[in-house]
């Protein structure tokens, strides 16, 4: 019984994959996103130089043979850098949506499900997060904390949670009074039960769309933190700071700002298409 | 109105909701027995608090006041694994066979739900066995073990909601207007679906409904509501063929019977329904009551057996020598009719 139990979840999952397979955005999306992780873990492997490393003769070099996609200020080849940034910006995005998708969806959830004092309570906190601005909120998180990746990654992580609380808490309220709620709990369903398979599965769409956007505000968010000192000090390269020390020299050489901004936009096209194709396999109603 | 042979007794029974305007008095104090194996139809008018009734019974709204007495014991002070084994033994069927079943399972999900909930009541079968028994028994064909509910018709839909109310072999199902969001021609399917299974396996219903025609169809004993109160109680054939609560003479004269130049007179029934939010106090229909005077303006009726298992909530419906007195003859007044 127990092997048939697996072999039925996985032929769901089976399903599931079938159908994200023919939406050909979304393998795409995936093969980026493959690609992107590669490119981290192997950094040291693929990279041609270390990061670091400042060619002090070749400081603001266009991209040419020797450096694909030239030179910064300091020399170091932006190739490299980009490469590297890869590590450290998609654990930002990774790790800091994950915190507020997390803690946000819990209390999203609750508050939605449950209702009353204990709705009012966390909503009106979440009030007050939302209140203050989210690098203003970011900000005094890491100056309390202190500065360092894993800091920047709670700060910006934190800063998100009321977006993801707020929709989670709308949808859930509109399934709340559903039939099949009710049905859940005559057939003496836990409530975390009836939140867990009921309730959650049927609001993924919102979540899925808010977190792949989530996703770019906080690579962006956390090289707003480095532009103020607050996140990571200079060598580490992270795209987001890579884009933000390039905007000074934008009018002379936009191919500072240009190859980390396109990594950007290609990581959050990539997460887009691959969370919009994944939404749809995820939906009964749209198989074909 | 103690009886042993009850499997299910509610006993002056409340359901309020707190509303801005005050207290709404959803279920107002209702009293009946269900018999082992028989139906009992629960019927009113919209927003007469019959759909909160039936989910007070079973524990979805929890009932303000009151009590129900289920095989002898009273339910409502259950809690934890009393509660849960409860809910095995009471369960219920919804109207909207749409929105009552969760979009993201499949049949096999669906029914599978509440055994997963109660291993317990497996007793060493497998789930699989279980869910293939219930398709079977509401005669859903196995191919559509992994259909999902948006690819089935509301009839295939409402048999998935039976079956996962009988997969776990309750003793009372309460069926929430379980066809009048159907076809007609589904309708029937189901109504007699339903009369099978309660003969097969010895269901116990209340049957919450509308429709005066399916609830006569199916019912053994048919109680009316009006506003939160059960006014008439007895067996389909006697409340039909002689009601007499005003409010089931008025409702049964609507009955629309499809005969050529059949001539009859409809009773009509002055204003419309009080609302529910802090009721007045007397009768629940005097604002409508076409007899209504004196005590009928400073107490709710309670409902008494006027004749032999023909319960009554009106003041003046009264027992004398020759039978019962209706409050047309002793109030000496007359309804509007219409001919229609």
């Amino acid at each position: 019984m127990e092997q048939s139990k697996r072999k039925k979840r996985f032929r769901r999952l089976g399903d599931v994959w079938h159908r994200l397979r023919k939406n050909k955005l979304a393998m795409v999306g995936l093969v980026i996103i493959v690609i992107l992780i590669f490119t981290a873990i192997f950094a040291d492997y693929l990279a041609p130089y270390p990061y670091d490393e400042m060619h002090l003769l070749n400081t603001f070099e266009t991209p040419s043979k020797e450096f694909i996609f030239g030179t910064d200020n300091f020399g170091q080849d932006i190739f490299s850098r980009v490469i590297y940034g890869a590590r450290i910006s998609l654990r930002i995005g990774f790790i800091s949506v994950s915190i507020a998708l997390i803690i946000g969806v819990t209390i999203g959830a609750i508050c939605g499900y449950f209702g009353g004092k204990v709705d009012i309570l966390l909503m009106r906190v979440i009030d007050i997060f939302q209140a203050i601005p989210d690098i203003l909120m970011a900000i005094a998180i890491i100056a309390s904390l202190g500065p360092g990746l894993s800091n920047l990654m709670i700060a910006v992580g934190v800063a998100a949670i009321p977006g993801y609380a707020r929709i989670v808490r709308a949808s859930v309220l509109s399934l709340r009074d559903m039939e099949f709620i009710e049905a859940a709990r005559a057939s003496g369903s836990s409530s975390a039960r009836i939140i867990l398979k009921h309730i959650l599965p049927n609001c993924l769409a919102p979540i899925i769309v808010q977190a792949t956007l989530g996703f770019a505000y906080a690579i962006l968010n956390a090289a707003g933190m480095s532009f103020i000192g607050l996140g990571l000090e200079p060598p580490t390269p992270e795209w987001g700071a890579m884009l933000s020390s390039g905007r000074a020299y934008i009018r002379d050489y936009p191919h500072m700002t240009l190859f980390p901004g396109l990594v950007i936009v290609l990581t959050i096209f990539a997460l887009n298409v691959l969370g919009d194709g994944l939404r749809d396999a995820l939906d009964p109603k749209l198989k074909r | 109105m103690a009886n042993d042979n009850y499997l299910l007794e509610v006993k002056d029974l409340k359901k309020y909701f707190k509303v801005k305007a005050g207290t709404l008095h959803a279920v107002d104090g209702i009293s009946f027995g269900v018999k082992k194996g028989e139906t009992l139809g629960l019927v009113g008018e919209s927003g007469c608090g019959k759909s909160t009734a039936g989910r007070a019974i079973i524990r979805l709204h929890e009932p303000t006041a009151g009590d129900v007495i289920f095989e002898g014991k009273s339910t409502l002070h259950y809690k934890g694994q009393d509660k849960k084994r409860m809910r095995q033994e009471m369960q219920i069927v919804f109207q909207d066979p749409y929105s009552s079943l969760n979009p993201r399972l499949n049949t096999f999900q669906l029914i599978s739900d509440p055994l997963k909930v109660n291993k317990e009541v497996l007793g060493g079968e497998s789930i699989e066995n279980r869910v293939k028994t219930a398709m079977e028994l509401v005669g859903l064909e196995q191919r559509l073990v992994d259909s999902y509910p948006h690819e089935l018709d509301g009839g295939r839909r409402q048999r998935i909601g039976i079956a996962r109310a009988l997969a776990l072999q309750p003793k009372f199902v309460v069926l929430d207007e379980p066809v009048s969001a159907l076809d007609v021609s589904i309708q029937a399917q189901i109504l007699n679906l339903l009369q099978k299974l309660q003969k097969d396996i010895g269901l116990t219903y209340l049957f919450i409904a509308h429709n005066l025609s399916v609830v006569k169809h199916i019912s053994d004993r048919i109680a009316v509501m009006y506003l939160g109160h059960i006014v008439e109680l007895t067996d389909y054939k006697t409340i039909f063929a002689r009601p007499q609560h005003p409010y089931t003479q008025a409702l049964l004269s609507a009955i629309p019977i499809p005969k050529v130049g059949l001539k009859r007179e409809r009773i009509i029934l002055e204003g419309d329904v009080p609302s529910p939010v802090n009721p007045k106090p007397g009768c629940c229909f005097a604002g409508r009551c076409p007899y209504a005077q004196g005590p009928c303006l400073e107490s709710m009726p309670p409902l008494v057996e006027k004749e032999p298992g023909h319960f009554v909530a009106c003041h003046f419906v009264q027992e004398s020598a020759d039978g019962i007195k209706l409050p047309a003859e002793i109030t000496g007044k007359s309804p509007r009719k219409v001919a229609i």
